[in-house]
């Protein structure tokens, strides 16, 4: 008999808070994560002295960790992670928190995520992100995770028949969304010919299916849904979650990620299937992953994504809300926060805080992560399901 | 097809030259395996000796079993290219420098993906390619994907000669004309179509023995050249230094014997004059022009040659002298390769066996021909390698000395060559 692994009852997620994006920033990624703190107590009416976990995810922080962190905010957690992860560190961090929670570790979690991005911060951060990287893929046209991902794109397109117009959809729909972000880097509306006339960074990636590298923050508290109706927060509950690391590397090249091997048991956990699913908050450091997301996650078969977008608005008010904030691909990409952008924007969505772009009636959410490609593809995936407390 | 590299047009000289900035050249201590083989010429991976998976990319143990014995071995390169895409867009200024610039993701037959830049003549995926390695200018292993049928004008891509150092027109200076391996390295280099070929001539008064033949060549220019007077080697950098894109020194004093059999070091000195200090002087006089012209334009300079000689790895007791003149011109040829290496310069050593000449008469066969030497270093600077040891005799040597040292020095006392 294996040890059943244990669900996540009675853990809440709330008090999502966003440092607003700015393209470039003097200031280090502390000043952006002391800023997050500080939004956190603010909205949540606690102390700072209790907050008695810490979570951190940044690349822009070394050589400090998260035990800097606690001194340069003169903070004394007694449980302190740091998940230097990318696009799965909200997925990670929140997996963690809720066990430390649960396990009575820690009463109430912050989980952070910030990245500055200095002028010429980008190229280094590419040229030393990993040793594969370093030894494997930056030397061949330092073209950083865009030559990757057009390889995994354009063997996606060959392989499946989708058309640059399918990407496009997801492209143009996460505008649409990000018009009704304040927040979101991009404030002007994108049609589906501004994003096929866009110039070509690494064929077939063109303009729009790339990030913007941005600075900023997001973090949101994790605590027992006992301890946040007592705070009177307005919450989120954890239905489900999953992660998985370096899946299918016997692939030649990426066509599918780790979803597919635990999403089972994610739909399991929560009780529900795809089918009940309200709105995704996929990772989106280009469209087609957002498509094997899709895929992968039991939205559709392998191989039937082009046609998935085809069918599906995926506007906050479409028959498919994907990436409601507008995604990285218009809200920007805050370095690590791009991990934690899905994360904070579910929280909002299933406690009315969404605003305009509310999706109808949502009450079961689900965000990806996907991070850290050290090489040929990307290493971390994981998936959490969020629900209204019942 | 790639087609033909044009003879470039006359510089403009009021107009940029481009300066060099090498492609990223940090390599973990483990990955630099695969710029040792490259360097000779060879494309090695990893391969695990408990269970045979092949490795990429380089690590410190096996992905498969997680044994640390991983052997670096020589791959046939096989393969089918999966993807590939032209960028148009780089964080890096020498790539920015040279957009669009095309890769692919490879598939050994033997298991890994490989991202390669990619030969022109391949075409889209799925194709079978063949993968090689190459020193690119950062002088650090890359790998290529080159096409399955090879073409007449392979080497004129424009990627590969951004690795390579082809002579095809580019102007040299081989150092000495008067000996036999001289005018061979003339020839091959007009033939493989060099723009202009200056050759040095020690003592211009004297007629030599196949001097008048090389000289009749359209693109060969005569020039006085001593390398043991610094100002004869300054007055010609002064003349021709802005100019050249290849230096060749094969330059050489080489006389028998070790210490005993001669008095004096009168033989000793004129070998260190000629074959060390004298690749000093040529340095210091034409290595900062040289290093000023390695971007300017597809044939800037590219290449320093030293010809030096297999006894540089371990002392020739018959020939010992001239063995130390040589392993001090092998140690001086390192320091100039990590000197020349932040411009892009390849430097390229070539330690041949003995050549069939007149000072290894007393020598057995094999001996290496002139013109096998001279089609040796042209080949070496065609598919851009930095060691080469031309001929059977070196082949064996390097092989001994690399198996253990100590042991070939037993057997060179002993008389065994």
């Amino acid at each position: 008999m294996t040890n059943r692994r244990r669900g996540y009852e009675g853990v809440a997620v709330a008090v999502p808070v966003t440092v607003p994006y700015v393209r470039h920033s003097t200031h280090s990624a502390h000043w952006f994560i002391g800023h997050a703190i500080e939004a956190l107590v603010k909205a949540s009416g606690l102390a700072k002295e209790q907050i008695d976990g810490l979570t951190v995810s940044s690349f822009s922080l070394a050589p400090d960790t998260a035990v800097g962190v606690t001194q340069h905010l003169g903070m004394s957690p007694r449980w302190l992670d740091h998940i230097p992860t990318g696009g799965a560190s909200g997925v990670m961090a929140l997996r963690r928190a809720a066990r430390a929670v649960q396990a009575g570790d820690a009463e109430v979690v912050a989980c952070v995520a910030a990245d500055t991005n200095h002028v010429d911060s980008f190229r280094q951060t590419l040229g030393s992100f990993s040793n594969f990287a370093r030894d494997a893929s930056y030397p061949y046209g330092a073209g950083g995770p865009n030559s990757i991902f057009a390889f995994i794109t354009a063997n996606y397109m060959r392989e499946y028949g989708a058309t640059r117009e399918d990407f496009g959809r997801i492209a143009v729909d996460q505008r649409t969304n990000a018009l009704k972000n304040p927040n979101a880097m991009f404030k002007k509306p994108l049609s589906l010919d501004e994003y096929i006339a866009a110039r070509p960074i690494a064929d077939p990636i063109h303009l729009f299916d790339c990030v913007m590298p941005c600075a900023g923050a997001d973090a949101f508290l994790v605590m027992s849904e006992a301890r946040a109706r007592d705070l009177g927060l307005p919450h989120a509950v954890v239905r489900g979650a999953i992660e998985r690391h370096n899946a299918f590397s016997d692939d030649p090249v990426m066509v599918r990620g780790g979803w597919l091997v635990d999403r089972d048991e994610l739909y399991a956990q929560a009780a529900a299937r795809a089918d009940d699913i309200d709105f995704v908050q996929t990772y989106d450091d280009y469209p087609v992953i957002v498509m094997m997301q899709f895929e992968d996650l039991g939205f559709c078969a392998k191989g039937e994504g082009p046609a998935f977008v085809r069918a599906h608005q995926m506007t906050y008010d479409g028959s498919f809300p994907n990436n409601t904030s507008g995604g990285q691909l218009s809200a920007g990409q805050a370095g690590a926060a791009g991990g934690f952008l899905g994360m904070t924007e579910a929280i909002r969505q299933l406690t009315g805080a969404a605003g305009d772009r509310a999706v109808p009636d949502a009450k079961l959410g689900l965000v990806a992560g996907f991070g850290m490609v050290t090489y040929d593809r990307c290493l971390c995936t994981g998936a959490v399901i969020l629900g209204r407390p019942a | 097809m790639t087609m033909p590299l044009m003879r470039p047009p006359r510089k403009n000289p009021v107009l940029r030259t481009r300066q060099m900035s090498l492609p990223p050249g940090a390599r973990g201590r483990v990955a630099l395996g695969m710029t040792a083989a490259a360097a000779e010429g060879r494309f090695e991976l990893q391969v695990c000796q408990a269970c045979q998976a092949t490795q990429y990319p380089p690590r410190e143990a096996c992905h498969r079993c997680l044994s640390p014995r991983l052997k670096w071995t020589a791959q046939t390169g096989e393969g089918r290219l999966l993807s590939s895409t032209t960028l148009h867009h780089s964080n890096d200024p020498f790539f920015r420098e040279r957009l669009p610039w095309r890769l692919g993701l490879v598939q050994l037959d033997c298991g890994p993906s490989l991202m390669v830049h990619l030969h022109g003549d391949v075409g889209n995926a799925p194709e079978r390619v063949r993968v090689g390695a190459r020193l690119d200018r950062a002088g650090q292993a890359v790998l290529i994907g080159f096409p399955n049928e090879e073409s007449v004008n392979m080497a004129d891509d424009k990627m590969l000669r951004e690795m390579t150092s082809d002579p095809k027109f580019r102007k040299v200076l081989v150092t000495d004309g008067k000996t036999a391996v001289g005018q061979a390295l003339v020839q091959a280099l007009v033939k493989a179509g060099a723009d202009i070929v200056w050759v040095g001539h020690a003592e211009p008064w004297k007629k030599l023995p196949g001097w008048d033949e090389i000289s009749k060549l359209p693109q060969v220019t005569p020039v006085p050249l001593d390398l043991t007077n610094g100002k004869s080697v300054d007055e010609l950098a002064g003349e021709i230094g802005g100019k050249v894109d290849i230096v060749l020194n094969n330059a050489e004093v080489h006389r028998s014997y070790g210490i005993g059999a001669r008095r004096g070091t009168d033989v000793a000195k004129a070998e260190m004059d000629i074959n060390y200090f004298g690749a000093l002087r040529l340095a210091q006089a034409f290595g900062g022009a040289l290093k000023s012209r390695a971007a300017d334009g597809e044939t800037g300079a590219t290449a320093w040659v030293n010809v030096l000689s297999i006894y540089a790895l371990s002392n020739f007791p018959p020939h010992g002298t001239y063995s130390a003149s040589k392993a001090a011109a092998y140690s001086l040829a390192q320091c100039l390769r990590a000197e020349m290496r932040p411009s892009g310069i390849r430097v390229v050593n070539v330690f041949p066996g003995p050549i069939d000449d007149e000072w290894n008469q007393s020598m057995p066969p094999p001996k290496l021909a002139p013109a096998a030497l001279a089609s040796a270093i042209v080949k070496a600077l065609k598919d851009g390698v930095e060691d080469v040891y031309p001929g059977d005799v070196a082949q064996e040597w390097l092989e001994r000395w690399k198996d253990n040292p100590k042991v070939l020095e037993r057997e060179l006392a002993a008389g065994g060559s």
